[in-house]
């Protein structure tokens, strides 16, 4: 059930160096790409592994790489997204610490493919110690020939660029990433122009996620059908997982797309189950942006069939009933998680993270972090819960970026789905203020 | 480029190589690029931004000055104002506060005796509120430099504080 695409190697020892890694089987993608296929061809196998974006939106990998422009005497820039910092997720960390050369062969791959001849890896500056396992790991790759001018005599040069962020969640949105690359603000831009004609330096560019990236090395070994042989329907492949909250095993895990949640929290392979002594009362299945759901649809379809891990199940029945597999960040929480104090949490995360440029975006995380906290504080009044919906409404889809909808789509799915509990901290604000007091009415644990 | 300044801030030679070099990777005249790492290296060598490193980074970048203010001000690992010796980047984002992180953090506070954005009387210690630091799986986190301190409990911070404090 479990394949291994992106980790298999990742417990052998040394694997962080280049020797250990070749000895793997590394950088054979790179010498297949270059000496026996075309770019065309490649962009055509990753088309055919159906891979989609791995940072959130789930967007087709091969269909973005083909709508890179091409004008001539222009320079084409290929920029990897590291910065994860969607709260609740940290694969991309996972995946860079223990297997840099994993993610420089990809790069090397899909340089090559776009025709990119300067690409660059814009990591979190938070991880600076990852940034120096990747520099040093770029050194020893550019020795053996596989980066620099004219790789494996092909004629072909690439330059490798590791560019550290300052500490902004914002400069995960694509656009805002190539502002800050560009030594600004990470304010991010209108769009069109897509960055796929205007990027970087005005270039066309493409900008990927970290595991977005890592999967090319396999595809190019093994053909874009074997990859989209695995999965679910449109889900293919294999997806890394990052899981914490209230689990026996929290961790980074490579599962197969499609494989049931319910299997994924209980399985000891997985999560292993709700600590000891607790139940499961809900799940943020893709990082800090998605809806929160209950336990009972988090691990079921409103027809009574189990919910998967893949992008269809789980955004199955919209926001009424469903989510979304955004990162993959998933976040279980047991009976003793207060639901007020989380949302109150997350909105606090996001107003403190939105950029300002736009007025709904600004104006609205503080309004609904405000509220959310005179609620969680035991000052809330009976109108708050429809002025926090009324609120997050006007910030969604009334932004330059979806940083707005991801600081709305939480809150609303909160009330949504936990009312009661909401209306707990109103209506009882004495004992809802108490240290460690949780909302213990009417819930479907499991 | 100028290697010759007036400022009172200045790379010492091995990081002037270092910002030389990161200069050079970017294509001409696009070496703005390099002023998020730049800011990193002057914070490095001085625990924070001072006024006079940014402006002489502006002058190894052949740039204005407020290009390096309006940067350093809108990033938070930028330290504008002085710190202590050791700045505690405390997580304090839903996943580790699921782990206990509140109250861990109550108990860093109280060790050290400060707040956040407080720096303790013998300026050893700065505590800092910083969002999600991509270990959730192994929260309550927190940074100090370059190092993840995760997992924490009471009885850890108290061992890392004693560490640090050596
Ligand atoms: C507020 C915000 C934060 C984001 N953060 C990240 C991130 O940390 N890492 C990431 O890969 N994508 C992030 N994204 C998505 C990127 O904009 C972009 O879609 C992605 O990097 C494209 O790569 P992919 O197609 O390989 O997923 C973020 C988007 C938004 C709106
Ligand atoms: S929430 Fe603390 S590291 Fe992610």
């Amino acid at each position: 059930m479990a394949t291994k695409i992106l980790t298999e190697h990742i417990a052998v020892p040394g694997i962080e160096t280049f020797d250990v890694y070749r000895k793997q089987g590394g950088y054979e993608a790179v010498e297949k790409a270059i000496k026996t296929m075309t770019p065309e061809a490649l962009v055509e196998e990753v088309k055919k592994s159906g891979v989609r974006g791995r940072g959130g939106a789930g967007f087709p990998m091969g269909m973005k790489w083909s709508f890179l422009a091409k004008p001539e005497g222009v320079p084409r820039y290929l920029v990897c997204n590291a910065d994860e910092s969607e709260p609740g997720t940290f694969k991309d960390h996972y995946l860079m610490k223990n297997l840099p050369h994993l993610l420089i062969e990809g790069m090397i791959v899909s340089s090559f493919a776009l025709g990119a001849n300067k690409s660059f890896i814009y990591v979190r500056g938070e991880l600076m110690y990852v940034i120096h396992i990747l520099e040093k790991a770029i050194a020893e790759a550019k020795a053996a020939g596989f980066l620099g001018k004219n790789i494996l005599g092909s004629g072909y040069d690439l330059e490798l660029i590791v560019q550290p962020g300052g500490g902004a969640y914002i400069c995960g949105e694509e656009t805002a990433l190539l502002e800050s690359l560009e030594g600004k603000r990470g304010n991010p831009r209108n769009k069109p122009p897509f960055p796929a004609v205007k990027g970087l330096y005005q270039s066309p560019t493409v900008v990927n996620n970290v595991e977005s990236i890592a999967t090319t090395p396999w595809i190019v070994n093994n053909g874009g059908d074997a990859y989209a042989a695995i999965g679910i329907g449109r889900s293919t492949g294999t997806k890394l997982i990052s899981a914490s909250g209230h689990i026996n095993r929290p961790g980074v895990y490579e599962i197969d797309l499609g494989l049931p949640v319910e299997d994924f929290i209980y399985a000891d392979e997985w999560c292993g189950g709700i600590r000891p002594g607790h139940k499961l009362k809900a799940v943020v299945a893709g990082g800090s942006s998605v809806p929160i759901l209950p336990a009972n649809l988090i691990m079921n379809l409103t027809n009574g069939d189990k919910r998967l891990m893949s992008y269809e199940s789980l955004s199955e029945g919209g926001f009424q009933t469903g989510t979304m597999l955004g990162s993959g960040g998933f976040i279980v929480f047991d009976e003793t998680a207060c639901i007020v104090r989380n949302t109150w949490n997350f909105a606090r995360f996001y107003h403190h993270e939105s950029c300002g440029q736009c007025s709904p975006c600004r104006e609205g995380t503080g309004w609904m972090e405000k509220v959310l906290h005179r609620i969680e504080y035991g000052h809330g009044h009976q109108q708050d819960l429809d002025l926090l919906i009324d609120v997050a409404k006007k910030i969604e889809g009334n932004t330059i970026c979806p940083l707005g909808d991801a600081a709305a789509w939480p809150v609303a799915s909160a009330i949504r789905h936990f009312r009661n509990e909401f209306e707990w901290h109103i209506t009882n604000p004495h004992e809802a203020t108490q240290p460690g007091a949780v909302y213990k009415g009417d819930m479907a644990l499991v | 480029m100028t290697t010759e300044t007036n400022n009172t801030i200045q790379f010492t030679p091995e990081r002037l190589e270092k910002a030389t070099a990161i200069i050079a990777q970017y294509p001409a005249g696009k070496q703005k690029s390099a002023l998020l790492p730049l800011l990193h290296l002057l914070q490095e060598q001085e625990g924070w931004t001072p006024a006079e490193g940014m402006d002489y980074v502006a002058e190894l970048l052949d740039i204005e000055p407020i290009e390096v203010y309006e940067v350093a001000t809108f990033y938070t690992m930028y330290h504008v104002n002085p710190v202590g010796k050791h700045v505690i980047e405390y997580c304090r984002t839903g996943p580790c506060c699921l782990m206990g992180g509140e109250e861990v953090y109550a108990h860093l506070r109280q060790r050290l005796g400060i707040e956040a954005g407080q720096t303790t009387v013998d300026g050893q210690f700065t505590i800092k509120e910083v969002e999600c630091l991509a270990a959730c799986g192994m929260g309550p986190v927190f940074q100090v430099r370059e190092k993840y301190y995760m997992n924490l409990t009471n009885e850890r911070v108290d061992e890392i504080i004693d560490e640090l404090s050596k």
